[in-house]
């Protein structure tokens, strides 16, 4: 897909449904500054969502979505859990894989596109929860850094298995007692964030979502860092309300306690120098871009 | 095995697969009506007189011919307006393939996931389903066939529907204007079409132009 194909047929584009109108008319694919403050002026490239009211992931989905550097040349691939139910509902390309595959499917899809279309940056960027991220699919997940394939993997950490009823899962707290786990974790959380680093990311980045714009930036970064460089991984803290015992307005709070001094996921940046290089480089372009644009605006006027 | 018809519904909660109970699809130049491998003119002329003789004759569009992502495409998605004019038919889309939260409009779309909401809502009793995904229209046509008395006429850009009531195969350009031509020439021989008057809907970004 590109974004000239995102076009309704002349002759039944009045029969379309009017969500599809507006995509058309007012979303910002191709917009090479798009971010999270798109949000509520354009059409968002998620619909609908299936999530629970207050999901912390939902929100998540929002923020990612509006921060693709090129959502009409991005290609996502998710796992089973709750983000698989989400997908469907998503005006970007996505691929569901089998539960723990997605890192190995994005691998041979990040290859095939790079070989059918050589001149388009094609971006693909594996989401997944932390059972088919550091648990099913650890093995596929190193697998693919080891071997320093070029796509993003976004690990949506909720700290358990929240879609079968609240099982153990590795990135779960030590001690933690869940629906499914009454005994407590009896180890410490899975330090994913270090094992990335260690098996070869170029960019590695925890933090939780309270924040869009830090959320925004960590997307950009991981998703341009893999495109010039090697994989890149982002560990995002999305609680499931249901399954700590949360009300639906609490998933914010819930976050940004977490954050805190001290808390687990007070956000950290792993960024090897030659991706610290790139990302200046980007940030010098983007500034000298925005500042011609700003004086041939005072020019015009 | 013996022959398996696969005639308009309400057949069970959960029709059998037409393929399981034995039918085949047809071979290039052949269409089938009914599970019965018939000659493609055989096809039109029975297809063209369902439609004149439904009294909500309808097209679903499927995002195939709905995206303009080539321009032969855009080219088809004319012969279907002109088709839809012509019987004339109602142009119900589907759009997309989501499960719809929290309910479809029935009146002015229709989605595989359940069919039959739009079908019921609208009374459709004949419709032709055209570049929709073949796994999407299997879903949808074999729904339908359970829980509808409508008939299903496939125009498949691939090898047909089994599961359809009438399936072309191969439908390109001109097979949609050739269904077209088939029934202004019945009309024009004494056929006429007894669909109830109707307006189609039109939709802008805010929602329905004219109210469904």
């Amino acid at each position: 897909m590109s974004k000239e194909k995102i076009v309704l047929c002349e002759d039944l584009a009045d029969v379309m449904p009017p969500e599809y109108q507006e995509l058309v008319e007012t979303a910002t694919y191709g917009n090479q500054d798009r971010g999270w403050k798109d949000i509520g002026s354009s059409k968002e490239l998620i619909e609908q969502h299936s999530l629970c009211a207050g999901c912390p992931e939902s929100i998540a989905f929002r923020y990612i979505l509006a921060s693709l550097p090129a959502p009409e040349n991005t290609v996502f691939v998710g796992s089973t859990g709750c983000t698989s139910l989400v997908f469907p509902h998503v005006a970007v390309h996505n691929i569901h894989s089998l539960f723990g595959n997605q890192n190995a499917i994005a691998s041979g899809l990040k290859r095939t596109l790079a070989c059918r279309f050589p001149d388009v940056e094609k971006d693909v960027v594996v989401l997944a929860g932390d059972g088919a991220t550091v648990d099913i699919g650890l093995d596929m997940t190193m697998q693919s850094w080891f071997r320093q394939e070029k796509f993003t993997t976004i690990c949506f950490d909720n700290e358990l298995y929240a879609n079968t009823g609240g099982q153990e899962s590795g990135l779960m707290q030590k001690g933690f007692v869940a629906k499914m786990a009454p005994k407590g974790k009896s180890f410490e959380k899975v330090r994913l964030a270090e094992i990335a680093r260690e098996a070869g990311c170029a960019y590695v980045a925890v933090l939780t979502v309270s924040k869009p714009n830090r959320v925004e930036q960590v997307i950009k970064n991981a998703v341009l860092v893999a495109r010039e460089i090697g994989p890149t991984f982002v560990q995002l803290y999305t609680p499931c309300i249901l399954e700590i015992g949360k009300q639906s307005m609490e998933g914010l709070d819930e976050m940004k306690d977490s954050e805190t001094i001290g808390g687990r996921f007070v956000q950290k940046e792993y960024i090897t120098d030659e991706a610290q290089k790139l990302l200046d480089s980007i940030k010098e372009e983007t500034k000298a871009r925005k500042k011609a644009a700003k004086d041939k605006k005072t020019v015009t006027a | 095995m013996s022959h398996y018809e696969v005639k308009p519904g309400p057949e069970a909660f959960l029709p059998p697969a037409a393929a399981s109970m034995g039918n085949v699809l047809p071979d290039p130049g052949e269409a089938h009506i009914g599970g019965k491998i018939v000659p493609e003119e055989e096809a039109y002329d029975k297809a063209a007189r369902m439609i004149l003789g439904a009294k909500v004759p309808t097209i679903f569009p499927g995002p195939l011919v709905l995206w303009k992502w080539t321009d032969h495409v855009a080219e088809k998605a004319k012969a279907i307006r002109e088709l839809a004019i012509e019987a004339p038919m109602r142009i119900i889309p589907m759009a997309d393939y989501r499960p719809k939260y929290p309910k479809i409009e029935a009146a002015v779309e229709i989605n595989p996931n359940h069919p039959n909401l739009t079908i019921w809502h609208n009374k459709i009793d004949v419709c032709i389903f055209i570049g929709v995904h073949c796994h999407m229209a299997n879903l949808s046509l074999k729904i339908i066939r359970g829980g509808t008395s409508c008939y299903t006429i496939a125009m498949c850009a691939m090898s047909g529907h089994e599961d359809a009531c009438l399936s072309f195969r191969d439908a390109d350009l001109a097979m949609i204007e050739k269904l077209k031509a088939t029934i202004k020439k019945l009309k024009s021989e004494g056929v006429e079409s007894q669909a109830i008057p109707f307006t189609q809907f039109k939709m802008s970004r805010s929602g329905p132009i004219v109210p469904a």
